[in-house]
């Protein structure tokens, strides 16, 4: 059975990393995701596994390409500004059909920012990031515990489907402490074999790992394929909370710290009478446009909040379209909503 | 009737690692004579089921396919980083890391630098050539006072763009390389140090020794607009003046 502990977020992500068969870490230091990162440098070479601090992001992101191009289970972790300087190495990872997780634990941003918790990288994971038609399947934990458990997913979807995963935390998360029941390791050998790792030509014909084509023609035939993947993915993989919505004339869609919040303002408005509800997707890409929809059918107001100008607003109202009012409050710059501003924002809507 | 034809024996061939792909480099490109040396040491070394060719963004982009090996395609100056994520993923591989001037020397120079301080047991060949090929000729880090390339119209001046980088000297600076070496491919002693050299820098790796740097001076007659021969001269008369042949560092 797994043992019961009290760990940060960060430290958390690391050892469900760990669990999960992480061979291979490679990173550069950026808070608020330190921890994770010292995690690693203290386990892995504990375990004969490969740590590396890298001269930077790039080094890092790239480092991820080689180990996962020789089919280990690899990760690498930061925050924004880093996340920004991967993106080359995630669009590359996209196009050469590499597996991969990359953490991203989101501070106030643009530029340097702040390194307080935010939600404002939600369009740079979820709408592409890097150049290219390309997604990855983005996850959002609310908890310290999820944020294990969706750790331990994101490396066997990673593999699934032969595509980067992200989490996307947020640096509240990433710094919480709360008691987890961490997972048994996986058995490593126990994985299917990657036939298409470039692991030498012994025996086979060789291996080529790659995202580039002249050919357009060729390259077309690529893009189609990756596609195709994400469609199935699209299909399979979407995951999403609804919680107190089957009465509810309002709710809440939030993901992340602001989710976990919104469930505190649930209970906050419903013993004023009240009926709200959260949505809350755990998966951001694919994002759960279908059962939202659907709820959004026999409810009055959608109201997103975020850490954030409105970013996965603009998902929430492709979902629900007409079908009810879809309001927006957010903060911004390292601001957490509290619980009564955002029950103020909600008093709003209730008739 | 016999004749000599009966007593033909075949002294020369292609390497058994090197693929029938047809070659994308121009003709009279050093670059073809690299791959040839390449191939032959893998041959040489029996080493063609366990090497991996990293192939990265310049003329050479295709060399993934010359060799009967495992292969990844990499983004453009990032090829010492993969290189250094592929063994230590798995340490029996064997690692090229083969990269242009541009690549290895100007976009790359933080990944370059620093695989080669950690010691990544990994071997490097640099193809210096004094222009980004790829792209049409233009300015490289690497591109001599006074050259003329597409971005440099009237000649590289140090006032406004630098000077030619010693890429290699600066590794040779540190304290983990085991094998630093600069060589060209101009005539035929040049070609026969230059194959002692890569095949060094492979064995090094093989017995665990640790991070080779084979800088190769070579060609690019297409943007230096010259005759192959030519350009084989000027690297003679000019370029290895200011990049002069030989060992920098031998710890092997
Ligand atoms: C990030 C990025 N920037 C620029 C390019 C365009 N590019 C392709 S090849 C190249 C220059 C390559 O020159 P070098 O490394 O000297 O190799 P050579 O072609 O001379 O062998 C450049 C700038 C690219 N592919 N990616
Ligand atoms: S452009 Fe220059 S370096 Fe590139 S293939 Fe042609 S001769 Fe060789
Ligand atoms: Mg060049």
């Amino acid at each position: 059975m797994g043992e019961k502990v009290l760990l940060r977020g960060n430290e958390v992500i690391a050892e469900a990393a760990i669990r999960a068969g992480c061979q291979c870490y490679f990173a550069y230091p950026i808070t608020p995701q330190a921890e994770l990162l010292e995690h690693m440098a203290v386990n892995m070479p504990r375990l004969g596994r490969t740590f590396v601090q890298a001269e930077s992001e790039l080094g890092a992101i790239n480092m991820v390409y080689g180990a996962a191009s020789v089919g280990v289970r690899t990760m690498t972790s930061s925050s924004s500004p880093g996340i920004s300087l991967k993106q080359e190495g995630i669009s590359y990872l996209a196009g050469s059909s590499l597996p991969a997780v990359i953490v991203n634990v989101v501070r106030g941003g643009p530029g340097l920012g702040d390194i307080a918790p935010s939600q404002c990288d939600y369009f740079q994971a979820t709408k592409g990031g890097g150049h290219g038609d390309y997604h990855m399947i983005v996850l959002g934990p609310s908890t310290v515990p999820e944020a294990g458990t969706l750790t331990m997913l994101a490396f066997d979807l990673a593999d699934k489907y032969r595509t980067p995963v992200m989490i996307l935390a947020d640096g509240m998360l990433g710094q919480m402490m709360e008691p987890v029941d961490l997972p048994d390791p996986i058995d490593v050998a126990s994985l299917p074999k990657k036939a298409w790792a470039t692991t030498g030509a012994k025996g086979r014909d060789p291996n080529i790992i790659l995202s580039f084509d002249l050919d357009p023609e060729v390259l077309k035939r690529m893009n189609l394929e990756l596609q195709r993947r994400y469609r199935e993915i699209e299909k399979n993989e979407v995951r999403y909370e609804e919680v107190e919505t089957g009465d509810a004339d309002i709710v809440i869609a939030a993901y992340g710290t602001t989710a976990r919040i919104a469930k505190t303002v649930i209970r906050m408005a419903r013993a004023e009478g009240i009926k709200l509800g959260l949505f809350r997707p755990i998966t951001l890409w694919p994002f759960p446009y279908a059962p939202l929809k659907k709820l959004s059918e026999r409810v009055s107001t959608v109201l997103t909040v975020e850490m954030s100008a409105g970013q996965m607003w603009e998902d929430v109202r492709l979902a629900v379209a007409e079908r009810a009012e879809t309001p927006f409050y957010g903060e911004m710059g390292g601001v957490v909503p509290t619980p009564r501003g955002i029950l103020r924002e909600v008093k709003k809507y209730a008739h | 009737m016999p004749t000599d034809l009966d007593s033909m024996v075949k002294v020369f061939s292609r390497p058994k690692s090197l693929t029938e792909a047809r070659s994308t480099y121009c003709p009279g490109c050093q670059h073809g004579i690299l791959t040839r040396i390449i191939g032959q040491t893998i041959d040489e070394l029996n080493i063609a089921e366990r090497t991996l060719i990293i192939a990265p963004v310049g003329c050479s982009v295709f060399a993934y396919l010359w060799y009967r090996c495992d292969a990844v395609q990499v983004a453009h100056g990032r090829a010492s980083a993969v290189a250094t994520g592929i063994k230590r993923a798995d340490p029996n591989l064997v690692v090229l890391s083969y990269q242009g001037d541009g690549d290895f020397a100007s976009i790359g120079t933080a990944e370059s630098i620093h695989a080669a301080n950690r010691g990544e047991n990994i071997t490097v060949i640099f193809v210096n050539n004094q222009v980004y090929g790829m792209t049409g000729g233009e300015m490289a880090p690497t591109t001599l006072i006074g050259q003329k390339t597409t971005t440099t119209p009237s000649g590289r001046d140090a006032a406004m763009f630098g000077y030619p980088i010693r890429f290699s000297e600066m590794i040779a600076q540190l304290d983990a390389p085991v094998y630093v070496t600069r060589q060209a491919l101009y005539d035929t002693k040049r070609i026969m140090d230059a194959t002692k050299a890569i095949k060094k820098a492979f064995t090094n790796q093989v017995e665990g020794k640790g991070y080779s740097l084979v800088e190769v001076l070579a060609t690019c007659p297409t943007n230096w607009h010259m005759k192959p021969v030519d350009a084989s001269r000027h690297v003679v008369d000019v370029v290895t003046k200011v990049y002069p042949l030989g060992d920098l560092v031998d710890r092997g």
